[in-house]
């Protein structure tokens, strides 16, 4: 029986039209911020006539639902959540995602590639690139495929990554879900076009602007609940090779000669447990991760062996499909 | 973490709290220095992180430009193409913050050919930084830039006089560079320029005060940067809010969701619909964190009205005292950015605001080069041209010129079978009242006219290419009608050119603005009650669907002739397809013009296997049962 966590139980009290509203005390530039990804998020929902926001359930994932409940309260988003799930999320990913969409009443579909699961794919016995491949790509392709979306909320950031940096709010997506970074459609002032082919999808980003430093002040300032994998615990922990891997189940692969041991750690990004690296560290509140974010000497990607392949691998990514 | 480390974090944090956003841009040619500029920018306040470092590291023994060292410039080029090949071709979007303000930075191309990049990035910036090399001092670029600058509305320019140690970090050099640049842009619409002396590369006046130019003593780059006030002086300004989203999550609520993009509104405030002139209250201004008393530009909010008027997605709420132009016809400067040249006369989808309308340019006023600012003449308007034109909407829409309002002057224009984004626009002035263009009233209208003579008006459009046949069924087609007593006028193509249209040739802008012609006689002629039969090649879709929307439904009959092009050019009736292939008539549809044929064509004949006669039976059928 999995415990309730009560503070996503009284987060969801706060969008309850009868309960008292709170006081903002965001600075003047969060504020910039988020009334741009609302006015982007109000076009989507305006323009385009089947969208979806794909939830991965991290921080960002929780700044872009929170900012959608701002967007179009007291209604609800108009539009329903997407997981792209690969069978190896964390656990508290799962419980976190299952109690908060229940607890906002929000609508999730959860997508997944069950054929490369049934084919006895895994994280340890799959190359990573190919996994992202088959588990995210693949997955949501078939995912917006299967409920004809015509576009889908991404919470990438312009701030994580060099090819990222270049990317429009609006990105057009051809019928076979592919990126053409050099035929973007110009993009001027708060004016996206949203118009699209039959078959073309739009990815939408409404966090574009936004840097990983703002992210954690806006959870803090807003109180937005997260994955606890982000705050320090005693965890049972395997060092390979510099990367901290976290035995979040049974299904764990060792080594010859590698056992779990308790370190103290936190997660600086989520997703597979088998591929997510955690770091040392005593930071077990909001304010704490921000002070040590302050001080650190590493970029957030660093832990996502998914992406350490070489310095372009998300572009390549992204001309495939991905987010 | 100590106890220390956190007072710093929460100490920093305060400032944050209360810091601002600046966004600009910077632009210069490809050796000016932009990319090392901003990296430097980057790396002087410290945000560049180990790991990137690292593969920077990597990536400068692969691609780097300045030998061993540290290439700054390979921080912001990103994509694996240009990094390929040296050069930023599309706009980068860096963050950086310093204690006292955070920083978006538009990293644009210096190309002619990626200008549109450029006015993409300038598009939402408040202050911009114009490289010059100072060995090269001022180029036709520069003026580009500070032209295209200008143009999108930006009153703050930087002039950073880049690689002064590469001229001795001699002050005459920059007093002679400052003077030239003053001189050639003095016509330009800023309000403040600021000269600064630097070296990206080394840092001199970038972030740190430089001992090599001690004649400087103004502010260095990032001083200036954080300090600089862009606010508008807006503070009169009057309140107008696009409605974006109307919200209606039950019968009891009903709100108008949009961001305020001018002045100010408070609870109780009067507020009319600008286009249908409906004035109401606000009653309530609705956030998720609670009604506010008042909202301000650039907050996203939902207002609740006093009374329920009809108001929905691309109506501009606005305060009664100064209500923005409503207009179907106006000026604008229009910046084209597609491969596909503009056609006056062809209908685009414009968006302005939440308004999305299909507009067409009647006229080009003038095109405007972009590096000399000279004014010259022009039908069309090429890649990254500039032109001042006038547009016309099929319905009023409503704005206020760009240099009042970047939210309600500037505007897209989107292809309507591409759905590219093929032009940037910035209102100037509207033409015409929409409320002066009133039809005049008259008391015998369309209807009287065709029952007197008992026969509904349409018009036939023959489409197909040049010896399809159209002209010889259109005529065996009147006959018929007239010999069963119907009022008719039969428009060809050919005739049509000895007259009304003796002034056009056959360049794409010209056969747009042939059929524009023709269309609106049909109409006259329909109007007059008669039954029109039009003969035209018309090889495009658009035109076509241009004519169609003149006309209400079932009036427009559009019959496609469809005759391979082996068979036209064996007939050749005229001796056309062989003087087009011998290269002597250019723009020769089927040969080295497309011919677009229709999608849902009303009747299409197959002339290949009919004759004329028979074709024209089939026509004659089809009206007989629709009309």
């Amino acid at each position: 029986m999995t415990e309730t966590r009560q503070d996503i139980v009284h987060y969801a009290a706060r969008f309850d039209p009868a309960m008292p509203r709170r006081s903002s005390t965001l600075s003047s530039h969060l504020r910039a911020l988020e009334a741009e990804s609302i006015f982007i998020m109000r076009e989507v929902a305006a323009e385009m006539a089947n969208p979806v926001l794909l939830y991965s359930i991290g921080k960002d994932s929780s700044v872009m639902l929170h900012l959608a409940m701002k967007a179009f309260w007291p209604a609800k988003p108009p539009f329903p959540l997407m997981h792209i799930a690969t069978g190896w999320d964390f656990r508290d990913m799962i419980v976190h995602r299952d109690q908060l969409t229940s607890a906002l009443g929000l609508r999730l579909l959860v997508q997944a590639n069950d054929a490369a699961t049934a084919a006895g794919s895994t994280p340890f016995n799959t190359d990573s690139r190919e996994w992202a491949r088959i588990m995210l790509i693949d997955a949501l392709k078939a995912g917006m495929d299967r409920h004809g979306f015509d576009a889908a909320f991404g919470g990438g950031r312009r701030d994580e990554e060099k090819s990222r940096a270049k990317e429009r709010v609006f990105s057009v997506r051809s019928a076979g879900h592919g990126w053409d970074p050099r035929n973007q459609r110009p993009e001027l002032w708060h004016l996206y076009n949203t118009r699209v082919a039959r078959g073309e999808t739009i990815r939408v980003f409404p966090l574009s602007n936004w840097t990983e430093f703002d992210i954690w002040e806006y959870i803090r300032l807003e109180q937005i609940p997260v994955v606890p994998l982000y705050f320090a615990r005693h965890r049972p922990m395997v060092d390979r090779g510099g990367t901290l891997i976290m035995v979040d189940d049974e299904r764990m692969q060792f080594k010859p000669g590698e056992t779990a041991t308790e370190r103290l750690v936190r997660f600086r990004t989520l997703g597979d447990w088998p591929l997510s690296g955690a770091i040392e560290s005593d930071a077990d509140t909001v304010e704490q991760v921000i002070a040590e974010m302050l001080s650190a000497r590493t970029s957030e990607r660093q832990g996502r062996l998914v992406d350490s392949d070489e310095a372009a691998s998300m572009e390549k990514k992204k001309r495939e499909g991905y987010f | 973490m100590t106890r220390q480390a956190e007072a710093v974090a929460i100490a920093t944090r305060a400032e944050e709290a209360a810091k601002g956003l600046l966004r600009f841009l910077t632009c210069g040619s490809v050796d000016d220095g932009k990319s090392t500029l901003i990296g430097r920018l980057l790396y002087d306040s410290k945000l560049i992180m180990e790991d990137q470092l690292r593969s920077l590291a990597a990536d400068s023994k692969k691609h780097g430009t300045v030998g061993e060292e540290i290439d700054l410039a390979l921080l912001v080029d990103g994509l694996e193409a240009e990094r390929q090949q040296g050069i930023t071709i599309d706009v980068a979007y860096r963050f950086f913050s310093t204690a006292r303000r955070s920083f978006i930075v538009a990293d644009t191309p210096g190309h002619e050919q990626y200008s549109r990049n450029m006015a993409t990035g300038a598009s939402t910036c408040d202050l911009a930084i114009i490289l010059i090399d100072a060995r090269k001092g001022v180029l036709t670029q520069t003026l580009r830039h500070s032209y295209l600058v200008h143009l999108l509305g930006i009153k703050h320019v930087v002039v950073a006089v880049n690689k002064m140690d590469l001229v001795g970090f001699a002050e005459e050099r920059f007093d002679e560079i400052v003077a030239d640049y003053r001189a050639a842009t003095s016509q330009l619409a800023f309000r403040h320029v600021l000269p600064i002396p630097l070296s990206a590369r080394f840092g001199d006046n970038v972030t740190m005060p430089s001992n090599r130019m001690p004649w400087y003593r103004g502010a260095m780059l990032l001083e200036h940067l954080e300090a600089v006030n862009v606010a508008v002086d807006a503070g009169d300004a009057a309140f107008a809010l696009p409605v974006q989203w109307v919200n209606r999550p039950h019968q009891d609520f009903r709100g108008f969701a949009g961001t305020v993009v001018s002045g100010r509104i408070a609870a109780g405030d009067p507020i009319v619909v600008a286009k249908s002139g409906r004035a109401t209250r606000v009653s309530r201004i609705v956030t998720a964190d609670g009604d506010r008393d008042a909202a301000t530009t650039g907050q996203a909010v939902t207002l609740v009205l006093d009374e329920e008027i009809d108001i929905a997605r691309g109506d501009v709420l606005v305060e009664p005292r100064a209500r923005p132009e409503v207009a179907d016809q106006f000026a604008a400067h229009l910046f084209w950015m597609h491969e596909e040249p503009l056609l006056p006369g062809r209908r685009y989808v414009l968006k302005l605001g939440t308004q999305l309308i299909p507009a067409t340019i009647t006229s080009i006023r003038h095109k405007i080069d972009v590096n000399t600012q000279k004014q010259q003449p022009g039908r069309t308007l090429e890649l990254n041209e500039i032109a001042f034109c006038n547009l016309h909407t099929t319905q009023p829409i409503v704005f206020t010129p760009y240099t009042e309002n970047r939210d309600l002057g500037g505007f897209i224009l989107i292809d309507r079978t591409t759905n590219q984004t093929v032009g940037a626009g910035m209102v100037e002035f509207g033409l015409r009242r929409a409320s002066n263009i009133h039809h005049q009233h008259v008391d015998i209208d369309k209807a009287r006219r065709a029952a007197q003579k008992g026969q509904k008006p349409c018009l036939v459009w023959f489409t197909g290419l040049s010896g399809a046949g159209k002209s010889t069924i259109a005529n065996i087609l009147e006959r018929k009608l007239v010999a069963q007593g119907a009022h008719t006028y039969l428009l060809d193509g050919d005739n049509v050119r000895h007259g009304l249209n003796k002034d056009l040739g056959f360049t794409d802008a010209d056969r747009v603005e042939n059929i524009r012609r023709v269309g609106e006689v049909a109409k006259l002629m329909v109007d007059a009650g008669l039954i029109v039969l039009a003969s035209f090649i018309s090889p495009f879709q658009d035109e076509r669907r241009m004519v169609r929307d003149l006309f209400g439904e079932g009036e427009f009959i559009e019959v496609f002739v469809d005759t391979p092009l082996a068979v036209a050019e064996t007939r050749d009736t005229k001796g056309l397809y062989k003087k087009a292939r011998a290269g002597q008539i250019k723009h020769f549809t089927g040969i080295d013009s497309p011919y677009e044929p229709p999608e849902q064509a009303e009747v299409t004949v197959a002339t290949g296997e009919l004759s004329a006669e028979a074709a024209a039976d089939q026509i004659l059928a089809y009206l007989t049962s629709h009309l």
